[in-house]
């Protein structure tokens, strides 16, 4: 068993583009779940519309820059219209209703009917070689120290995504520190008691609904220009369900913790699979497995690691114990 | 402002009122919760508001602050209808209610929750927080914060957080969190219930000063003793029902309310 | 699984396709046949549909490697023409290898598989519709009580709906099983199923509720159960439909004109009389009055003396028995699939919001509207569609009337 190269491809696939985007899609989960007290089941509908948006407009004669704004728009004319009808409802319905329209999405897009736009089930590929123009660095050179390298190609999306997320995460800090992300924060403890101080509920948790959305979108944007690909398929609900591990891992309500829930779970996904691949080749499983099933065990694996963690540590790992030992009465 | 010369019969007019119920009536699944023909509210006193179990003094006071919709009926804070005004626009006006079960918000502060509070704080809405400066007018709402805290002797555990308050500490700052929206008219649902009787007397002294400050107070209330103590005038509901008013001495005379509260407060 | 190869790997080279010549055999003549309509899915989504051309030759691009499959829509065949074996019109493991163009054939031969007029057409897949409507409306009413003694909407409500098709598949199919009939088999299939709702009550929300967790936790907490049952599930049971042994083929009868296999009307009836039966619970016995005592107010409840952990407890296994039983119902009713509650989860989220969370009535008559919508909608819709009609209803129910067709509007927050 090769340990180093599994830990190097863990290492390489924990700061990876993926990472990022996955990053930028917990930061607004974050926002949303963590400061908020919304339950989006749906943050994977987000990213497709955010992605579809960029892809679709470039695919039928627009700029790549303008698709980047369409992309958004897109998620933003989302956010509206799923928190329109729902956040004046109770917490459950919005959680029914994300995750129902993340799959509406997704069952459109790929559909024959939806083909002449999105192409189906195939999806759309090619559509971001005006971002991969922008390269200042070698495409096909390899930067970085000894077996530890990143493409040029890859290495561009890199230094993009992850600007991305420290703006993101730079304009959460603010906002958190204001009284909006007080009003927020107060809302989620209680909204009658925000309400009987003369704020607008609704109006707060439409806001947080949007902004996360938006986030999500921009980060379905960034998983397709670093595929140079979008298929409907990569944006199945366990999509959503990693970005809640993810933020639960890193502390709910914490400004950092997407950004470390991201580079933890990324690291120990390819880890898992870096092990199981060469353990398997190894042959210590005799027939027992074959290669599909370690791709299963592993999602059985992240769902348990889900509960155990809300249940046995839900404030993550930079959350305050003490914050939610709080007993709400 | 004086209640000597207000007849005490049910739907009296009165001098000065700032909230005024017409033919108010909710029902639940066929139950009248709330029925009130008149009832008027007079500026600048205390009234407190009594009647057993299921009266529907809570419902009243959901649905005057927007938490509950009317089947029918009108009322009007300030000579302007509230019908359908959302509850975060009653406030606005000039109403703020506490709670029956105390919502403080429990992972904020003491003194965040108080400069919750505070309305129009320009740092509030997203684009104020991102674009406009914020922090002079936040550092005022938090001298009043501090202020309203010391006064209501709080200030020692302004950093703690809301959640590690006993049961009274939290009524205490629910009342005081109320008071920096800067009501015309405080509405409190049961500010007393387990409260400990030293807090309980600190609580009617600050009930007391609302209405020295100019406010009117409404409050329900269980404890007879209490209400006596601090009311200008009480109502007394039953079965959604106003079937008494009058000045504390009259109330705890009438043969109607002994009747109908004291009776069946017995087996409640 | 197929989100993450599509996300690890670039998108693949050659190019898969199934396809094949549609023709009728008669001797050795072979006559092409145009216009025949081809459904191509994977783990029960739709990836296609290929149409014949007039040479007979159909084909369908694919995403990629794998184990697909094929289903000839019978509608599509011309006067006189019919499958030679009415149910060899399904094949469910067309297994497609990379840069492979699969071909595969349906065989036909002359017959009378008459065109269908309107009447007929609507009828179909009203009664279709209707037995979809009692799969969901039984997985619906479990749901809706589990979530009315404890707040709690299950994620992970469509894995005890797939633990009951697999109990049914394993005592009545699998190899290693007892192998009993369908009929003797679903008694154990419902039975283990209720048990295994009341052990997840026992050895998992029962904890959480003393630990306090709230709700929203809860729910996050069902999320994982879900993809950690369901993966589970993938490895011992692998991903392909399984057919059941009996009633896998049965002769059409009549009914007013409209051919019906009975199994179907067997569903409609056994799911009829069971949601009645839980009615009457409901309201003539003692723990189903605790029951709706604890949905509409458990400090209530529990202050008049009603043990509220125990009604919990009967609550998990009434409702996870019924949806094991949806469970075997959708097994017969199509085939067993390791997904298959994943994919009836939100369907039934949708039934339990249009007829009002919470309302165990609601959640039937939701249930039936729901199916109902579905099915019937293909005649004007694309087949790939219908789901997503289904949800959309959800949400423009939410839009203007959002306690549900029986919901009261007092109940919400």
């Amino acid at each position: 068993m090769d340990w180093t190269e599994i830990l190097i491809d863990a290492a390489t696939a924990s700061i990876g583009p993926v990472a990022a985007a996955y990053a930028l899609a917990a930061i607004g989960l974050n926002l949303q779940f963590g400061y908020s007290g919304l339950l989006n089941f749906g943050q994977a509908g987000f990213m497709l519309v955010g992605g579809y948006g960029a892809a679709i407009t470039v695919e039928h004669g627009g700029s790549f820059w303008l698709g980047i704004l369409v992309g958004i728009a897109a998620s933003v004319v989302l956010g509206l219209i799923l928190g329109g009808p729902t956040l004046r409802l109770r917490a459950d319905y919005l959680a029914i209703v994300t995750i129902s329209a993340a799959e509406i999405l997704r069952l459109i897009v790929r559909s024959g009917w939806a083909e002449p736009l999105t192409n189906g089930v195939f999806g759309i590929q090619g559509f971001a070689n005006p971002f991969f123009d922008l390269n200042p660095l070698a495409t096909a050179g390899r930067y970085g120290w000894g077996d530890f390298t990143f493409q040029g190609r890859q290495l561009w999306v890199m230094i993009v995504g992850w600007s991305l997320v420290g703006l993101a995460t730079l304009l959460l800090w603010k906002l958190i520190a204001s009284p909006w992300g007080r009003a927020i924060r107060a809302i989620r403890e209680d909204e009658d008691a925000a309400r009987a101080l003369g704020k607008n509920v609704f109006g707060y948790k439409l806001q947080s609904l949007i902004l996360g959305g938006a986030l999500g979108g921009a980060a379905g944007m960034l998983l397709a220009v670093e595929q140079q690909n979008i298929v409907s398929d990569s944006f199945l609900p366990q999509l959503t369900f990693f970005l809640y591990v993810i933020v639960i891992l890193g502390g709910a309500g914490t400004i950092l913790g997407p950004i470390f829930g991201a580079i933890v779970f990324r690291f120990l996904f390819q880890f898992f699979d870096g092990f199981m691949a060469q353990s398997q080749a190894e042959g210590w499983y005799g027939d027992l497995l074959d290669a599909t099933d370690a791709q299963q065990i592993k999602l059985v694996l992240v769902g348990a690691g889900l509960m155990a963690l809300m249940v046995f540590r839900p404030q993550g790992a930079f959350g305050n114990r003490e914050e939610l030992l709080i007993d709400d009465n | 402002m004086t209640t000597n010369t207000i007849a005490a019969e049910p739907g009296v007019a009165k001098p000065d009122p700032i909230l005024v119920v017409d033919g108010l009536q909710r029902t639940f699944g066929g139950l009248h919760a709330v029925d009130v023909d008149h009832l008027e509210i007079q500026r600048n006193t205390i009234t407190s508001l009594i009647g057993p179990n299921g009266a529907g003094k809570t419902t009243l006071f959901n649905l005057l602050t927007g938490f509950d919709e009317v089947d029918a009926g009108t009322f009007s804070l300030n000579g302007e209808s509230l019908v359908g005004v959302p509850s975060y626009r009653v406030a606005r006006r000039g109403m703020v209610r506490t709670f029956q079960l105390t919502k403080s918000l429990g992972r904020l502060t003491v003194l965040e929750n108080m400069m919750f509070g505070a309305p129009d704080n320009p740092g509030e809405s997203l684009s104020g927080a991102m674009f406009r400066r914020w922090r002079s007018a936040e550092a005022d709402i938090e001298a009043r914060s501090r202020e309203l805290l010391e006064r209501f002797g709080m200030d020692h555990m302004s950093s703690e957080y809301a959640g590690s308050l006993s049961g009274g500490q939290r009524k205490l700052l629910e009342m005081a969190r109320s008071l920096m929206v800067e009501p015309d008219i405080v509405m409190l649902d049961e500010p007393m219930a387990g409260v400990n009787p030293v807090l309980t007397q600190s609580l009617l002294e600050h009930i007391k000063a609302l209405r020295d400050d100019g406010r009117t107070v409404v409050f329900v209330e269980h404890d007879m003793d209490v209400v006596q103590e601090i009311s200008d005038w009480v109502i007394v509901l039953a079965e959604g029902q106003v079937i008494a008013e009058g000045r504390p001495e009259q109330i705890a005379s009438n043969p109607i309310v002994i009747d109908a509260y004291l009776g069946t407060q017995s087996n409640g | 699984m197929i989100g993450l190869i599509a996300l690890s790997a670039p998108a693949h080279a050659q190019a898969e396709t199934v396809g094949g010549t549609i023709q009728v055999a008669e001797g050795a003549e072979r006559t092409p046949i145009a216009g025949v309509v081809i459904d191509i899915s994977l783990d029960g989504e739709d990836i296609g549909t290929g149409t014949s051309d007039d040479t007979g030759i159909w084909a369908v691009d694919v995403p990629g490697p794998g184990t697909y499959q094929a289903e000839l829509d019978v509608e599509s065949l011309p006067d006189g023409v019919a499958p030679t074996d009415p149910d060899s019109t399904l094949l469910d493991s067309v297994i497609v290898r990379a840069g492979q163009n699969k071909v595969i054939a349906f065989r036909l031969g002359e017959g009378s598989v008459a065109a269908a007029n309107r009447y007929k057409q609507l009828g179909n897949l009203f009664i279709l519709g209707l037995k979809l409507g009692a799969i969901i409306a039984l997985s619906a009413v479990g749901l809706s009580l589990i979530y009315g003694v404890t707040g709690l909407i299950n994620f992970a409500h469509g894995e005890l709906l797939t633990f009951g098709a697999l109990m049914l598949y394993f005592f009545h199919v699998s190899g290693g099983g007892p192998g009993w009939p369908l009929l003797l088999a679903a008694i154990p299939a419902v039975i283990l199923g209720g048990l295994f709702g009341g052990a997840q009550d026992r050895l998992l929300w029962r904890p959480l509720r003393k630990r306090r967790i709230g709700n929203i936790a809860m729910m996050v907490v069902s999320i994982g159960l879900a993809l950690a049952l369901r993966n589970f599930f993938l490895i011992i049971f692998d991903g392909q439909p399984r057919s059941l042994r009996d009633f896998a083929i049965q002769d059409t009868v009549d009914i007013l004109g409209i051919p019906v296999v009975p199994k179907t009307l067997v569903i409609i009836g056994a799911s009829l009389v069971i949601l009645t039966c839980v009615g009457l619970f409901l309201q003539k016995t003692k723990t189903g009055i605790a029951v709706r005592a604890i949905a509409d107010n458990k400090d209530l409840a529990e202050s008049s003396g009603i043990d509220v952990q125990s009604v919990i407890l009967s609550t998990w296994i009434l409702g996870a028995g019924l949806a094991a039983l949806s469970g075997v119902f959708f097994g017969v009713s199509e085939s067993v699939q390791y997904n298959m509650g994943f994919r009836l989860l939100l369907l039934t989220f949708a039934a339990t919001v249009l007829g009002g969370l919470g309302t165990a009535y609601g959640a039937m008559l939701g249930g039936f509207v729901i199916g109902i919508a579905i099915e019937m909608s293909t005649y004007w819709i694309d087949t790939e569609l219908k789901n997503a009609l289904a949800l959309g209803l959800l949400i423009v129910m939410l839009l203007f009337r959002p306690q549900g067709l029986l919901g009261r509007k007092e109940r919400l927050g």
